[in-house]
């Protein structure tokens, strides 16, 4: 990372410091050759540590039959077998759930209605009509009941949290330390160790869906209690309010559209997770794709995943319709529309309770199996018309890039790469990038899996390289162009939401089994976050700012990178850290598409008993690497931030 | 007059608010630097080298009489707004006595105090503080609405002080549906409808078009007319205070620099600081002749028109100039002086 | 704007009206049978060989002695610990699993075995068949090292890769490597798609490659793999992992079921129980689910009415 992090920087500030990464790095590879093979810490694939073997033999000292443990997992079961029933599952002694197709949407097109406006209900009943005629209604309907709980949930746990973070500088510390941590932690590493306290099924992946949902509805109302103007909060003591009387009157309604961001972002949080626990046995539409992937049936596993993007895209619609809803509520006319609306909801509801053809959605038009086919199709072609040339281009990267660094990172002694990130971290960030990294690097040592550490630490610095560039490059273009962003944010939708399984097997075809293809994979997912935060950077940059640059002739070049990119800066900083989180949150996923490594121990810990405490350990490692790279460009980040503000001083 | 602060007698009885010896200090350790004198000493930037404080409010003290507009000024970063805020304890003060009708406010507990807010006092905002999410009516009403009372009075209440500051029509509208003025009005409003002792004013109409600013300050002259509060009024525009405010004191640093009345400051400025800050005021506007009678001469005539010693100059000019001997400045049938040409141009063309 | 509401209003009430005539839910109700059946809950492991096990158990329970059968789609560690909660009564293909065997059967006592399914495992190295064909001696493992230079890779380091597949996978390639003295390197491909996308790529674009992989698997019905012959399995070669130097045993897959369902008395155990065919079976009935795109269902019904006799004997009948 090191060598990446140096290459970013060195641009940007004075070359001094340029000189000395140069140094280092030269010193490194100097060393490495005299000194590779040395304490370089391998472990086989089937080997493991006395705290592996320690961890594995303790994990029935947890969880199950544990009354505490059981008792949530039976109330959570109810409350989603209850949704289920309503919904989805054939329920109450009836061949059909409580409330058929016709009712699902008539209710989801009012709710959109009544929070949002007219516009999102269309989009709503749509959305949902277009899921039912993929032939994915049921499927759909359990995600959606799973998502809803595992959704309510969270709002139950993380907005109270939330609020008292955003009362207490103390409790909004301590959260946002576990919350980043919380969010590098990559979702296989609880997925496995869940199931010991939850067992498997509904209940275990909305509570797995739960944990990984919570963290931005916390991070948001904490933020958005902060961000209420001090003026009117003073003007409500000033009244002589009670504190519970301004928080309940004054803090939570003006943090309304803050906090529904954040219901936002959980609810497309739990919407991935709820896939990804298919591997628990999570009903609905994960298992479609799991299923297909089986089969390496492309088709039917894009038509899932384009099911579950409809669904987001809907549910993210609905959700910023609701938060950007302005203070003004209902006319007359609206209320009275609004009472007609229940009215008419309340008739779909009984006709779907009544007649067939609208309990069940009708299977005559199937139009998910002619886009399964399309979209075989189109990876048939794709994969015969650059078959030939993906591998070239994946064995030149893997030989010219990817294996040297690899090569550097995992055949120099473990001190010697330690000291030398350590020695990187503290010229980039001070002690506040050496201190932090020092300590994840004497953990990873700990953890017994240091070499499969260095593996992936090599392929996510590529990737991470790869995902600033293009992020960068796109979002600029993004930014500065308004119709290119309408066209282009729905496509970064649909890739943040579309479930990675579903490009595996198009990667796989494309470049094989190889780290390379995790690489790609990475990238993908990585990409639309990073463009996103670039593209409203740039955005941000204050009208006049870029006026004034214009008026004394910059070119687009000189304006963008003299004026958009060092404003933009501190997007840039976050864009780049996401795309870090990103990519290391792919680890997993790589490591099944053979990228070895941390991702493979992660899985395989998942899959085998006797490797569950070295799963556990290379989860961890992979938290560690990514608090290592998070707190290293945050660092350095404030390390350039501080110079320059001097500088302006000056 | 000397360039001495004079103030009012500590103990006088008469006034609503007694402020003595007050304190704010910002930074660890606070409680330091107003008990010990050589800290208390300390200008601002020793001050923060030294303790790592600073002296927001530096040992202030003043009476307001029922009534009265007091005007506190001074330029950002005097200690205007803090000091404002330490009245009510919004910002708990670090040292010295707050008496309000006897009562000793810095001994009242938190529930006391809620009364005393809810009942006592109300303050205006420089950026309104308005809930955006209520109508105006909500926003007046919510004073009445935390201190428990039934909808129908607050309703009746709040309709009523909406009339009073000219809202009327717009008590369905939400805050960002309304101009800047009309949303300082609601604040206005808010804080009348307690039917408050003492108003609070911090900064209100800095944030308003200059226009618009006229005109608020002439609704607050009206008001006050009308219903008689004592107010409290914060501002960093001189001639806001010498419009509004029967006696105004200037800050500095958190320290008094002189108390007195709008023609006091710019007649007889207690340092060069006031000097340089009352320089662009139209004298003639503010001055009476008492200020700028001068003793008789020899053989001066001493027949000519008579005025009284509270005449502005402004409005004496014209008599003046056209008199062909002096003007005689009289009190209670004592003659103060005389006022004759020259004296007038001084002030009329000093600007 | 507003004709758009009143058009939706318009539209609800038209279908209101068009929607009366239509047929009522429950007018067919399914007969009502094999009360004492009741629910089993079935693991579904992530292969399709399994599937089509679990396809054709589900259908003749469902429908002969009208059973609900709730199938779970897990992978094989994890439908273990379903033993244990309740979650999981039945598993129809389990392969070897000592160790929790040893857990679940004998020591918590929560699961009991029922019997082979007849159906053969086995497990090996493979290469497609274009290169059997190309290269006729390559099956014996002796000559593996002479081809080593066919099966480098990216990822192999300079060394004939060796591809793996899923983590949950039963392995010890990478002690047999190490003991054979082959010039290979084990490569994890992290799981079985990648695996059958690898051999499905080698076969059409005449890549070499090297491969751990398994019989009964419906791929066999596309691209017809060919085994390495390693050195013969003894009993007993494989005891001390470390040290294998054999061949994978062959795997006699049996069926598992919780204690519980064991003694429940329903007939789905003695179905369960009596359940056993070939790996023709199943491949016919694997083919028809991943090839042909039946649902497991449909699959199963077809099968089934081909194959009564052998229905009827595992109902007893």
């Amino acid at each position: 990372m090191a060598a990446i992090t140096s290459d970013m920087e060195v641009e940007v500030r004075r070359p001094r410091r340029s000189v000395i990464v140069g140094v280092l790095l030269v010193v490194w590879v100097a060393a490495y050759f005299v000194l590779r093979g040395i304490d370089t810490l391998v472990l086989g694939g089937q080997e493991t540590t006395p705290l592996h073997r320690w961890l594995t033999e303790h994990r029935d000292g947890v969880g199950q039959g544990n009354v505490f443990f059981d008792a949530i997992r039976i109330a959570v079961d109810h409350f989603v077998v209850l949704l289920q029933n309503v919904i989805s599952q054939p329920s109450f002694d009836r061949p059909v759930p409580v409330i058929g197709w016709l009712g699902v949407v008539a209710i989801a097109a009012y709710c959109a209605w009544a929070f949002g406006n007219w516009k999102v209900a269309v989009l709503t009943a749509a959305g949902l009509a277009f899921v039912g005629l993929q032939g994915l209604w049921q499927e759909s309907m359990d995600t959606l009941a799973l998502t809803v709980a595992a959704v309510l949930l969270s709002l139950l746990v993380a907005i109270p949290l939330g609020i008292w973070a955003g009362l207490s500088d103390r409790a909004f510390r301590v959260a946002t330390l576990v919350l980043d941590l919380m969010q590098t932690l990559p979702t296989f590493v609880y997925l496995a160790p869940l199931t010991l306290f939850f067992a498997i099924g509904p209940a275990a992946a909305t509570i797995a869906t739960l944990i990984y949902a919570a963290p931005p509805a916390v991070r948001l109302t904490a933020h958005a209690i902060r961000s209420v103007p001090p003026e009117s909060v003073e003007a409500a003591r000033s009244l002589g309010s009670t504190r519970g009387q301004t928080l309940l009157k004054v803090l939570l309604p003006m943090s309304r559209s803050t906090v529904v961001v954040g219901i936002n972002q959980t609810i497309m949080a739990a919407l991935s997770m709820v896939t990804v626990a298919a591997l628990i046995d999570a009903p609905g539409l994960g298992q479609t794709v799991l299923k297909a992937l089986q089969t390496l049936d492309v088709g039917v596993a894009f038509n899932a995943g384009l099911a579950i993007v409809v669904i987001a895209i809907v549910l993210d619609r609905v959700t910023t319709a609701a938060g950007d809803r302005p203070w003004r509520t209902a006319s007359v006319r609206r209320k009275v529309l609004l009472g007609v609306g229940a009215l008419a909801v309340l008739v779909a509801i009984w006709f779907s309770r009544t007649y067939v053809w609208a309990a069940e959605f009708p299977s005559d038009v199937n139009v998910g199996s002619r886009i399964a086919v399309v979209a075989t199709d189109v990876t048939n072609w794709v994969h015969n018309v650059f078959g030939g040339f993906t591998y070239g281009l994946r064995d030149a990267v893997t030989i010219g890039l990817l294996n040297p660094l690899e090569g550097l990172l995992t055949g120099s002694p473990w001190w010697l790469v330690s000291a030398v990130v350590v020695a990187l971290a503290a010229v980039l960030g001070g002690w506040r990038g050496a201190v932090p990294a020092a300590v994840c690097l004497v953990l990873l040592v700990a953890t017994g899996v240091w070499q499969d550490s260095m593996v992936t630490l090599a392929s996510t610095l590529l990737a991470t390289v790869v995902v600033v560039a293009v992020g960068l490059a796109l979002g600029v273009w993004a930014g500065r162009n308004r119709r290119v962003d309408t066209w282009i944010r729905p496509v970064l939708d649909a890739g943040q939401t579309m479930p990675p399984f579903v490009y595996l097997v198009p990667f796989l075809a494309l470049f094989g089994t190889s780290r390379f293809t995790a690489i790609a994979a990475a990238v993908v997912f990585a990409v639309p976050v990073t463009t996103k935060i670039v593209a409203d950077g740039i955005r941000a940059v204050p009208v006049a700012t870029v006026e004034a640059a214009n008026s004394v002739g910059s070119s687009a070049w000189q304006v963008i990178s003299k004026v958009q990119l060092p404003v933009a800066r501190r997007a840039i900083t976050l864009a780049v850290n996401q795309g870090l989180i990103y990519v290391l949150s792919m680890v997993v996923v790589g490591g099944l598409v053979g990228a070895g490594a941390l991702g493979y121990d992660v899985a395989a810990g998942f899959a085998q008993s006797e490797l569950y405490g070295k799963g556990l350990a290379a989860g961890l490692a992979i938290v560690l690497l990514g608090v290592m790279l998070d707190r290293i460009t945050q660092a350095a980040a404030r390390r350039t931030q501080n110079f320059q503000n001097r500088g302006d001083k000056r | 007059m000397t360039a001495q602060l004079e103030y009012p007698d500590l103990q006088d009885s008469d006034a609503l608010l007694s402020v003595q010896g007050l304190w704010k200090v910002f930074g660890p350790k606070a409680q330091r630097v107003p008990r010990r004198p050589e800290l208390a000493a300390l200008d601002r930037t020793d001050l923060y080298a030294k303790t790592g404080c600073t002296a927001a409010v530096r040992d202030l003290s003043f009476d307001v009489a029922p009534g009265e507009v007091f005007v506190v000024m001074g330029l950002s970063g005097s200690g205007k707004s803090t000091l404002v805020r330490c009245l009510t304890r919004l910002i708990e003060p670090t040292a010295g006595r707050l008496v309000f009708e006897g009562e000793d406010l810095r001994a009242a507990d938190e529930k006391r105090l809620r009364a005393l807010r809810r009942s006592k006092f109300s303050m205006v905002f420089q950026h309104f503080g308005l809930l955006p999410h209520r109508k105006v009516i909500d926003n007046v009403s919510y004073g009445l609405e935390i201190r428990g009372e039934s909808k129908p009075d607050r309703r009746r209440r709040a309709q009523e002080v909406i009339d009073l500051v000219g809202l009327s029509g717009n008590e369905h509208l939400y805050p960002e549906q309304l101009s800047g003025g009309m949303q300082q009005r609601v604040g206005l409003a808010r804080a009348l409808a307690n039917d408050p002792d003492v108003l609070l004013f911090d900064e209100p109409f800095s944030a308003l078009d200059p226009l618009i600013r006229r005109e608020m300050q002439t609704e607050v002259v009206r008001l006050h007319r009308e219903v008689g509060k004592t107010m409290v009024f914060i501002t960093h525009d001189l001639s806001e205070a010498l419009k509004l405010g029967d006696r105004i004191l200037l800050m500095r640093d958190g320290a008094a620099v002189q108390l007195g009345t709008g023609d006091e400051l710019v007649g007889a400025p207690a340092d060069d600081y006031v000097r340089e800050f009352v320089r662009d005021v139209q004298r003639a506007d503010v001055l009476t002749l008492r200020w700028i009678a001068r003793r008789p001469r020899d053989g001066e005539p001493l027949d000519g028109p008579e005025l009284g010693p509270d005449v502005l100059v402004r409005e004496a000019t014209r008599l003046v100039l056209e008199a062909d001997r002096p003007v005689k400045v009289v009190s209670n049938g004592t003659l103060l002086g005389v006022i004759g040409d020259e004296e007038i141009l001084a002030v009329v063309a000093d600007n | 704007m507003k004709k758009l509401r009143y058009a939706g209003v318009l539209t609800a009430v038209a279908l209101a009206l068009a929607g009366c005539g239509g047929e009522k839910v429950g007018a067919d109700k399914p007969a009502a049978g094999g009360k004492d059946c009741g629910t089993f809950n079935l693991t579904v492991s992530p292969w399709v060989g399994y599937e089509a096990n679990a396809a054709v158990v589900a259908y003749v329970a469902t429908k002969d002695l009208g059973c609900t059968v709730v199938k779970k789609n897990l992978k094989e560690e994890i439908a273990w610990q379903g033993f244990s909660t309740g979650e999981v009564d039945v598993n129809l293909e389990n392969w070897g699993h000592e160790d929790l065997k040893k857990k679940y059967i004998t020591t918590d006592k929560v699961a009991v075995e029922a019997g082979s399914t007849g159906v053969k495992g086995v497990i090996g190295w493979y290469v497609p068949p274009w290169m059997a064909a190309k290269y006729p001696d390559i099956t014996d493992w002796k000559n593996l090292n002479k081809y080593a230079a066919l099966f480098k890779t990216s990822e192999s380091g300079g060394k004939g890769q060796l591809l793996d597949g899923d983590p949950s996978y039963v392995t010890n390639d990478e002690a047999l490597v190490k003991n054979l003295a082959l010039n290979y390197k084990v490569v994890q491909s992290g799981s079985e798609t990648a695996l059958i996308q690898a051999f499905r790529d080698a076969e059409k674009n005449k890549r070499p490659l090297l491969a751990y992989f398994y019989e009964p698997q419906w791929f066999f019905n596309e691209v017809k793999l060919v085994k390495i012959n390693l050195p013969a399995y003894k009993a007993g070669c494989d005891t001390d992992p470390a040290k294998v130097a054999c061949d994978y045993p062959p795997y006699d897959l049996d069926k598992i079921v919780s204690k519980k369902f064991a003694d429940s008395g329903s007939p789905a155990y003695d179905l369960v129980k009596n359940f056993k065919w070939t790996n023709e079976d199943q491949n016919a009935v694997a083919r028809m689910i991943a090839v042909d795109k039946l649902t497991p269902d449909q699959a199963a019904e077809k099968w089934v009415k081909d194959n009564q006799s052998k229905v009827n004997a595992w109902l007893g009948k």
